[in-house]
């Protein structure tokens, strides 16, 4: 017994050094040399750091894509989902709320042209896209705040979809936080 | 075909392409064959040395188990220690503060157990010290003792008659140097160059294009979400664990985490029949575990992608499927595919909340947790489907009247007697935990713990008994996953669910063990017309049926109580 005993405070110290030390701190060397080197990729506009690259962020004002409901109103430094039960009374009280106020915003569109992800907050409260439809809901409203020609927006928002992966694995997207910095380099 | 489904195919196969090799690389390692990463033989030898192991040294079963339980047990007060005093100690650029007993007891027994159940949340709860030198350390470990333990269940199998049964500090190590860690390091880049972060760059500052002040909790999450996945443990580094957009920035990522998460427990079970040398019995093991799969996996399918019935009563478009709870970059076919993996297996990890899928889809959930050995974790799922096998074989020797035997060994009193105990753990602890939490929250509702217990459910009603019940199936099932919007950083969950982890954890690794020991020092009979074969279609049927008869019979109350419940009364 006791022999086990020293065997395993020696073992644990010797795989101390090598799995919290040598592994972790040879990767983030390595990550040195990725896009955001290895602190995530941030975004810049004019120079300034405006966001970063994968991180969603708050839009309410009418000239600017609105990315989706968060739980934590896009803290980065706090992620996490509603955890809302898919029957919680209070829950479909909220939805209701969030269909008004996009219909009250983008007049012209019709209930059942409201995707489900525009009405429900993401599982990090962080989710930097929207679907397709999501966006195509919302451009008649921003190309009339920015008083600028519906076909140019839509434009840009073809150019700032994600295809599906390889374009065969998964879902099609839109990044909000991209589309609205090509709008304001209109 | 939708883009969605092709998705989720594809990464299934891209699994088996990695895993079933895998499987017979590990038998190999572990049979001490030549393999082509024997270069790493001088790394494992300088470890050997300076802690003084000699792994010429045999043990039995007994000997095994007391290794492995003296090593765990001194990671249990390691960590609790680091968890209380981190805001003493250095690396915490974010100034976290240290936790609470009862918060630092709870999860050094998750993590220690593999479970990796999280009552904190990441950016505000651990420091960096925290997070690698104890929490990644303990999913690198904890993940080499399931898959040592299960090799010791090999090596009882594969000679005649024996007791010797290798040594515990060999499996362990090598289960780390020639797999998890080479894995983790290639995955580790993988993610870092797809934009997770790496560095040990403290919060950071931005001002958004709107005008807003924000933060960003950052640092090295690459290195730990390789191994979370890998390992099987499923504790994310941030708080919203892989739905974080720096946890799985794309599809591609997430397509990388959900392989990484199924691979090493199939090539367990490809491992196993190899290094016994019966291939089909791997196989049909491998079978049963992939039927019970796809079982769970088409319903979940199907009630995610059909959406919330209640959202499509307010006439929206439901063409994006349910979308609460989950990312726009995954959809909800990638996200059902995940829950029913990390599930089975018991990883523990989530691409989306489980509070907020279907109600349907949260029995799927409940329910693979419950049997946890459809694949299971690295090395404790075949040790859980080991007990079912046991089972199984008992049960058949009764139907046709000969004395039980596995593998050539006869099946008796006590291996049975240890198989029962096991069995009937899981039912106890889950449904006792559960029963006990009811009773507090209705009748003790103002006791003065952190949370108050009428306040400790997000969601009324059948749904809130549900978040109760995920809660301790996923305890002891070593899970680690949960409808988080139970509010359980307090005395009452930390401690239970503390205790259901530690006993869900080393009894269902110590019983199997001790079986397989107790077996395998039994004298061989040759196969004779009379015996049962265990790697018939036949006797595949037989144990599929066992595990779900005898899950069937232990939870279909408390499921009807919480999930179907609550979809019953949606429907109307």
């Amino acid at each position: 017994m006791k022999k086990y005993i020293i065997q395993s405070i020696r073992l644990t110290l010797v795989l101390l050094v090598l799995l919290c030390v040598i592994y972790p701190v040879t990767v983030a060397f390595i990550s040195k040399m990725s896009k955001g080197n290895g602190g995530g990729e941030k975004v810049t506009k004019n120079g300034k750091t405006v966001g970063y690259a994968l991180l969603g962020q708050s839009f309410t004002k009418p000239q600017y894509f609105w990315g989706r409901p968060s739980a934590v109103a896009y803290n980065a430094a706090g992620s996490a989902g509603s955890n809302k039960g898919p029957s919680n009374p209070d829950y479909l009280k909220e939805v209701q709320s969030r269909i008004d106020t996009l219909l009250k915003y983008n007049p012209g569109i019709k209930k059942s042209d409201i995707p489900a992800d525009m009405v429900t907050a993401s599982g990090s409260g962080l989710d930097p896209n929207i679907s397709e439809q999501g966006a195509a809901i919302q451009i008649d409203r921003v190309a009339a705040a920015r008083k600028i020609d519906v076909k140019k927006v839509k434009e840009l928002v073809a150019m700032n979809t994600l295809k599906p992966f390889m374009g065969l694995f998964g879902p099609s997207s839109v990044n909000v936080l991209k589309l609205n910095l090509a709008l304001d380099a209109l | 075909m939708n883009t969605e489904l092709t998705g989720i195919i594809a990464t299934f196969l891209l699994t088996l392409v990695i895993a079933i090799p895998l499987g017979k690389y590990l038998a190999k390692v572990f049979a001490g064959e030549k393999v082509w990463t024997d270069f790493l033989k001088p790394l494992e030898t300088g470890i050997y040395k300076l802690s003084g192991i000699n792994i010429k040294e045999q043990m039995n079963w007994k000997q095994q188990l007391k290794a492995l339980l003296t090593i765990n047990i001194l990671w249990l007060f390691y960590g609790f220690f680091v968890l209380i005093f981190q805001d003493k100690l250095p690396f915490n650029p974010d100034g976290n503060s240290g936790m609470t007993p009862d918060l630092a007891f709870n999860t050094i027994i998750s993590f220690v157990a593999n479970c990796n159940l999280q009552h904190y949340s990441g950016e505000s709860g651990v420091s960096y010290l925290t997070q690698q030198y104890v929490l990644m350390f303990l999913q690198f470990v904890s993940a080499a003792t399931g898959i040592a333990a299960a090799v010791v269940l090999f090596k009882a199998f594969r000679d005649k008659t024996t007791t010797e049964l290798g040594n515990f500090w060999e499996f362990f190590v090598k289960s780390i140097t020639r797999l998890l860690l080479p894995l983790s390091f290639v995955m580790a880049l993988i993610l870092t160059f797809s934009g997770t972060p790496a560095s040990y760059d403290g919060k950071d500052k931005f001002i958004s294009l709107q005008g807003d002040t924000v933060n960003v909790s950052r640092g090295p999450a690459a290195q730990m979400i390789a191994i979370k996945h890998l390992g099987t443990n499923g504790g994310g580094y941030f708080g919203a664990n892989s739905a974080h957009p720096f946890e799985n920035p794309s599809y591609f990522t997430n397509m990388v985490e959900l392989i990484a998460q199924v691979i090493i427990p199939i090539a367990m079970v490809i491992a196993f029949g190899y290094f016994i040398r019966r291939k089909k019995l791997a196989w049909t093991i491998f079978g049963v575990m992939t039927i019970g799969l796809f079982m769970l996996l088409i319903p979940m399918l199907s009630s995610e992608l059909g959406g919330n019935p209640a959202l499509a009563k307010m006439g929206i478009s439901q063409t994006t499927g349910a979308m609460e709870g989950k990312e726009v970059r995954f959809g909800p076919a990638a996200s059902a595919y995940w829950s029913t993996v990390t599930t089975i297996i018991s990883t523990g990890s989530v691409n989306g909340m489980h509070d907020s899928t279907m109600p349907m889809s949260g029995t799927w959930q409940l329910l693979g947790m419950m049997i946890n050995s459809f694949y299971g974790g690295c090395g404790v799922g075949l040790l859980n489907y080991f007990i079912y096998l046991i089972v199984a074989v008992f049960i058949s020797g009764l139907m046709v009247g000969r004395t039980p035997e596995f593998l050539g060994h006869k099946v008796e009193a006590r291996e049975i007697k240890i198989a029962a105990i096991i069995t009937l753990l899981s039912p106890f602890l889950i449904l006792a935990g559960t029963a006990i939490a009811s009773y507090i929250f209705t009748s003790h509702g103002n006791a003065a713990w952190a949370v108050q217990p009428k306040s400790w459910l997000n969601n009324p009603g059948f749904h809130g008994f549900s978040e109760m019940l995920y809660e301790m199936t996923s305890s002891n099932a070593n899970n680690g996953s949960g409808f988080e919007g139970l509010g359980d950083n307090n005395m009452f969950w930390n401690v239970s669910t503390g205790i259901v982890i530690f006993l869900g954890r080393f009894l269902p690794i110590i019983g199997p063990v001790a079986i397989a020991g107790l077996l395998g020092a039994k004298k061989f009979i040759p196969e004779s017309a009379g015996t049962l074969k265990t790697d018939t279609k036949t006797f595949a049927l037989m144990t599929f049926a066992v595990i779900i008869v005898l899950n069937a019979l232990s939870y279909f109350p408390a499921l009807a109580l919480g999930p179907l419940a609550e979809y019953f009364t949606m429907l109307k």
